[in-house]
């Protein structure tokens, strides 16, 4: 998947919970933006791991990785390319 | 639905369902009347691998999958309370320490939690601070190469015995999760005694005074503490709950239904009465419907879909009132008898109302998917 389809399958899926259905850019900090409730959070990494059928690892718990959906793409190819050389 | 009722379970959990029937059911009420679990039935617990069920292979666990700890569950709510709230919370933190510790902690942990030389307790909830987890007033403090540890935490199950305890506190301003060895000099345990529900619970009030920690003891990354590592171990719970729930509802309806078909009442048994059998129809459909929503959970939690979070709280909102309902209609059918001190209902009626209290209290539940059940929403095309 390419960074383009992961953008569009990140957007599709955080935009089912962003409260009132606002719109939000690909940098903008979904969690300060205080769009999204508690659980989200724990749904998103579910979300990563199932999706995008990779581990998210101790190490990893950074919320800059998880904040937008440009750290996410950027999160999600660094993981796979891990993957790939191993 | 075939995926959600035909799952395969796994034949070591079935075997773990046996035992806990054969060794815990029929000690229950004794171990309610002494408040405790004695040494030589933690010594069988542990030899049984009930608490090794959810630490990984590679550190001496069983690696329970979600329907396998379902079954578990269901065996411990029927049987035991008390037990069952001992692998909720020791599989609280070695769930925690599997999903969310480094290398090191695991191989420290791991390995002793799934034998039971250690057992691990929760340590959440504060005098003013239960079911509001961000509203905690513990704290953390770096000092030097430490962490300096101060507060207050009470009602914490197996408090009395637990050799490590998974602390939720504030670090630089925000909610993170430590472990602390109970053997550090700051750290004082208080037995909670005289509890009506989960009477061999072994609650304690635990109070950390400057409690000088390793920066190693950190869980996770303090920035995701509450959101990730507490509520990660908080939905673990939820299942445990949701499945002992189910277990103590059917429990209900199994002693209910027995009475009713004994006991005769002018001249014919209870059951024939169209009244009572208003009160066992309740109990054999609400039971049943909570054990199908604790399968659904447990369906969506091993596939790993973002949806097993809601609908692991809707099991555990449902089944926790079906269990209240049921030990109360049970109740109704003993009569005076059902009182009785060492009385199963008795223990049941107690016990039902913690369900409703404990991991989230039912109206924490209806809060959570009222907020994040979209996904069913989305699904019925709303």
């Amino acid at each position: 998947m390419n960074a383009s389809d992961i953008g569009q399958t990140l957007r599709n899926f955080i935009g089912d919970f962003v409260r009132g259905g606002v719109h939000f850019d690909d940098n903008q900090n979904i969690f300060q933006a205080g769009f999204v409730n508690s659980l989200f959070v724990m749904q998103l990494v579910l979300f990563v791991e199932t999706k995008f059928d990779l581990v998210v690892e101790h190490e990893d718990m950074n919320l800059a990785n998880f904040s937008s959906v440009s750290a996410l793409i950027r999160f999600i190819q660094s993981k796979q390319l891990v993957g790939a050389k191993a | 639905m075939s995926e959600v009722l035909d799952r395969p379970i796994r034949a070591d959990a079935q075997v773990l369902a046996a035992w806990i029937a054969a060794e815990i059911a029929p000690r229950a009420d004794e171990l309610d009347a002494a408040q405790q679990i004695p040494p030589a039935l933690f010594t069988s617990i542990a030899k049984s691998g009930l608490l090794g069920a959810c630490v990984p292979l590679s550190y001496g666990g069983a690696q329970y999958d979600a329907r396998s700890i379902l079954t578990v569950c269901e065996a411990l709510g029927r049987a035991s309370a008390s037990v069952l709230s001992l692998f909720t919370v020791h599989t609280m933190i070695s769930s925690a320490i599997a999903r969310w510790g480094n290398s090191a902690q695991r191989a420290l942990w791991l390995p002793s939690l799934a034998g039971g030389e250690t057992i691990g307790a929760l340590a959440l909830s504060e005098p003013e601070a239960g079911s509001d987890t961000g509203g905690v007033r513990a704290t953390l403090r770096r000092d030097g190469e430490s962490l300096v540890l101060s507060g207050v935490k009470t009602w914490i199950s197996f408090g009395q015995v637990a050799s490590v305890f998974l602390v939720s506190a504030i670090l630089d301003g925000r909610v993170a999760a430590v472990l602390v060895e109970r053997d550090n000099p700051g750290v004082c345990v208080t037995p909670v005694p005289e509890m009506t529900g989960f009477r061999a619970g072994m609650l304690a009030r635990v109070e950390f005074d400057d409690c000088r920690l390793p920066a190693t003891s950190l869980l996770g990354n303090p920035a995701f503490g509450l959101s990730q590592i507490v509520g990660s171990v908080l939905d673990h719970g939820r299942f445990c709950i949701a499945g002992g729930s189910a277990g103590l509802a059917r429990a209900c309806a199994d002693v209910a239904i027995r009475h009713a078909r004994s006991r005769l009442t002018f001249g014919r048994p209870l059951a024939e009465h169209p009244l009572v059998q208003r009160l066992l129809t309740d109990l054999m459909v609400d039971s049943r419907a909570a054990w199908l929503m604790c399968l659904d959970a447990a369906a969506s939690r091993d596939a790993r879909r973002p949806d097993m979070l809601v609908r692991t709280s809707a099991a555990k909102y449902f089944a926790a009132q079906a269990a209240d309902k049921c030990a109360a209609s049970a109740l109704q059918l003993h009569g005076a008898s059902g009182l009785a001190v060492g009385h199963p209902v008795q223990r049941y009626l107690h016990d039902a109302k913690v369900m409703n209290l404990i991991e989230g209290s039912t109206q924490i539940q209806q809060m959570l998917i009222a907020q994040s059940g979209m996904q069913w929403l989305q699904e019925w095309g709303i």
